[in-house]
């Protein structure tokens, strides 16, 4: 397999087109510029869609129809374009409807600033729009698993008929590292019966949020419980690095989880006992790895590029059965390799 | 015995829940029969709305998107654009078009987005209760402008087919009114034209419907469609505002 020099955000579009993806549609923020630039220039080639919205509101909502009708749809933005896209996310989820949401995170809050952040946590595990529903969250922590996750999302959300979404960041996008790009996907072997394509031969398909009477709405909550029931017991995914005789595991995504590696190797030059462990999905959240490492006597640091937000799912996991430290910058900051030593030396 | 008076094949059976007079179930009646008329059941997907006429899905027999509110525009260019070759309407509300979704419209009108939108004004929000909307007339109560609409205060209505007229995307801009038998007649042609527009790959259509709310304007059926006729044509008037020269003529 040929190795290529791509940019993240390339990448990623590059995955999504390869994946199947015939519909995107965008509005320009920095730092995801590249995508739209670039599926506008691929998706003609390929026979798709790309369209630049009026806003990210339109753009979700056009991935809402896109995706309603049966095609492989995405949307990409930052951060404040990703909290305009909450509402058609929301209605997304409840109407069951597959489709991948790209959010190459900056630092916020407000219109906050350029630089990298994992600010957006929350926001993308936690439901981010009204209701209770989750998105499947994928977080890349090199080129290469832009291409491969994006393929994954894509894959995921419709096996569950659920919104996937890809959380990156600024650092991720512009990053260019080698790649091995796979196959174009057979788009025939995409078959979703529940589409609304028009009529033909059987009866209403329907895609639809609303359940007015409340015995309609418990049913529609239920089942989409049951899903993510499913989704959590099947689709876990994390890396774990040298934590079977570490002291302290460090717990890391996404460009923190590459500061974090760094930070660990400086340590084990020193002679200290350090893992990793990196979350691929952050909802499905890798509860029970952590808890599993918690009993076997380990305590945790987690790093992230923000002031504390997945360190709360960390602390749920492991439950008071470890302790769990935590090193995090606001936003605008990118944390230092040093900086991570650092603490990981005031620990041990 | 031939019937007269038959069911349009897109329409449901289900009872519709429309206050006693409202003109909705009337428009939602012509829409069926354009789609009957041109045989278009089985390639057509229709946008519902935020609005009084959410539950569109449940009367018409049509695959369907219930769009979030104001948004029917852009899932409506999703679909069409990933399947050309199907028709894809949406069905609006002036709170829905002309409010809060006002980009969508706007965008999809100049995009020259090859929908059919069928946009309800009755001056009025209506499932929420009677609230002023942006196509309310001046000095027209509504519950939240209770003295009357003050232009000095809120400003103007807007007149939709004329905001987009001045757009070189739209190919069929009409509006009619749905006050006596004759305009609902005429109101019927402009749907069918504005789905042959659509069929004929013309691009942008969109029909504007003067439509009543005996229920917010605290009328009877009858007082209100007289006060569509005396209030609301003058101040939004009917006609064809823009149509393309190629379509040929529509024999309904
Ligand atoms: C984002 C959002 N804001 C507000 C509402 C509440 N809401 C429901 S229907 C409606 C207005 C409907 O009025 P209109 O579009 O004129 O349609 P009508 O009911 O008169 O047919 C509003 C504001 C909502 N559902 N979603
Ligand atoms: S509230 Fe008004 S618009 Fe809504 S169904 Fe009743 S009469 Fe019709």
């Amino acid at each position: 397999m040929e190795k290529i020099m791509m940019k993240g955000n390339e990448a990623l579009a590059e995955g999504a087109i390869r994946a199947g993806c015939r519909f995107f549609a965008g509005y320009p923020i920095t730092p995801q510029n590249e995508v739209p630039e670039y599926m506008s220039r691929r998706m003609p080639e390929v026979d798709g869609v790309f369209l630049q919205a009026e806003s990210e509101v339109s753009a979700i909502n056009m991935v809402y129809g896109a995706g309603g009708a049966g095609c492989r749809a995405m949307t990409s933005s930052s951060s404040p374009g990703i909290s305009l896209k909450q509402e058609g996310i929301s209605y997304i989820a409840c109407a069951q409807v597959p489709c991948v949401i790209v959010n190459v995170a900056r630092g916020g809050p407000g219109l906050g600033g350029l630089t990298s952040s994992q600010a957006d946590y929350f926001q993308a595990t936690k439901g981010g729009g009204h209701g209770d529903y989750r998105l499947i969250v994928f977080s890349p922590g090199t080129v290469q698993e832009m291409v491969d996750l994006i393929g994954l999302a894509f894959d995921k959300a419709d096996e569950y008929r659920n919104p996937a979404m890809i959380l990156s960041d600024a650092i991720m996008g512009q990053m260019m590292e080698p790649v091995v790009l796979p196959e174009m996907r057979d788009l025939q072997q995409i078959n979703k019966p529940w589409a609304t394509t028009g009529m033909k031969n059987r009866g209403q398909n329907l895609i639809n949020s609303l359940g007015l009477l409340p015995e309609d709405l418990v049913r529609i909550n239920q089942e989409l419980q049951e899903k993510y029931k499913r989704i959590e017991a099947n689709e876990v995914r994390y890396a774990v690095e040298d934590v079977d005789d570490a002291d302290l595991v460090l717990v890391a995504y996404g460009t923190s989880s590459r500061i974090a590696r760094s930070a660990m190797g400086l340590a084990r030059k020193e002679g200290k006992k350090v893992g990793l462990l990196r979350p691929i999905t952050l909802w499905p959240f890798p509860k029970q790895p952590l808890a599993d490492l918690a009993a076997a006597g380990k305590r945790f640091l987690v790093v992230e590029m923000s002031v504390g937000q997945m360190v709360e799912d960390v602390i749920l996991a492991v439950n008071d059965r470890s302790k769990v430290d935590f090193f995090g910058v606001p936003n605008g900051a990118v944390p230092t390799v040093r900086q991570v030593y650092n603490r990981i030396m005031e620990i041990l | 015995m031939q019937k007269v008076f038959e069911r349009p094949k897109a329409l449901s059976d289900k009872k519709m829940h429309y206050c006693p007079g409202c003109t909705h179930g009337i428009v939602h009646r012509l829409v069926a029969e354009a789609i009957d008329h041109f045989g278009l059941q089985e390639k057509t997907i229709g946008v519902a709305p935020v609005g009084c006429a959410v539950l569109a899905y449940e009367y018409f027999n049509l695959d369907f998107q219930e769009a979030a509110h104001g948004r029917a525009p852009a899932v409506a260019t999703g679909i069409k654009r990933v399947l050309p070759e199907s028709v894809v309407f949406t069905y609006q509300g002036d709170g829905d078009l002309a409010s809060i979704g006002l980009a969508e419209i706007v965008h999809a009108a100049t995009r020259g987005e090859k929908i059919t939108v069928i946009f309800i004004n009755n001056a009025i929000y209506g499932m929420t209760g009677g609230q002023m909307a942006p196509t309310t007339l001046p000095g027209q109560k509504t519950t939240t402008s209770p003295y009357g609409r003050d232009t000095s205060r809120v400003g103007f209505p807007i007149r939709v087919c004329e905001l987009l007229n001045t757009l070189d995307g739209p190919a069929y801009l009409a509006r009619v009114s749905m006050h006596d038998p004759k305009n609902v007649l005429q109101a019927g042609k402009a749907i069918k034209k504005a789905f042959q527009v659509q069929l004929e790959g013309k691009g942008f259509s969109l029909v504007e419907v003067l439509s009543s709310c005996p229920t917010n304007w605290g009328m009877t059926p009858n007082q209100a469609l007289k006060w569509v006729e005396e209030k609301m044509v003058p101040y939004y008037p009917l006609g064809v505002f823009r149509t393309p020269e190629e379509v040929s003529s529509c024999d309904a």
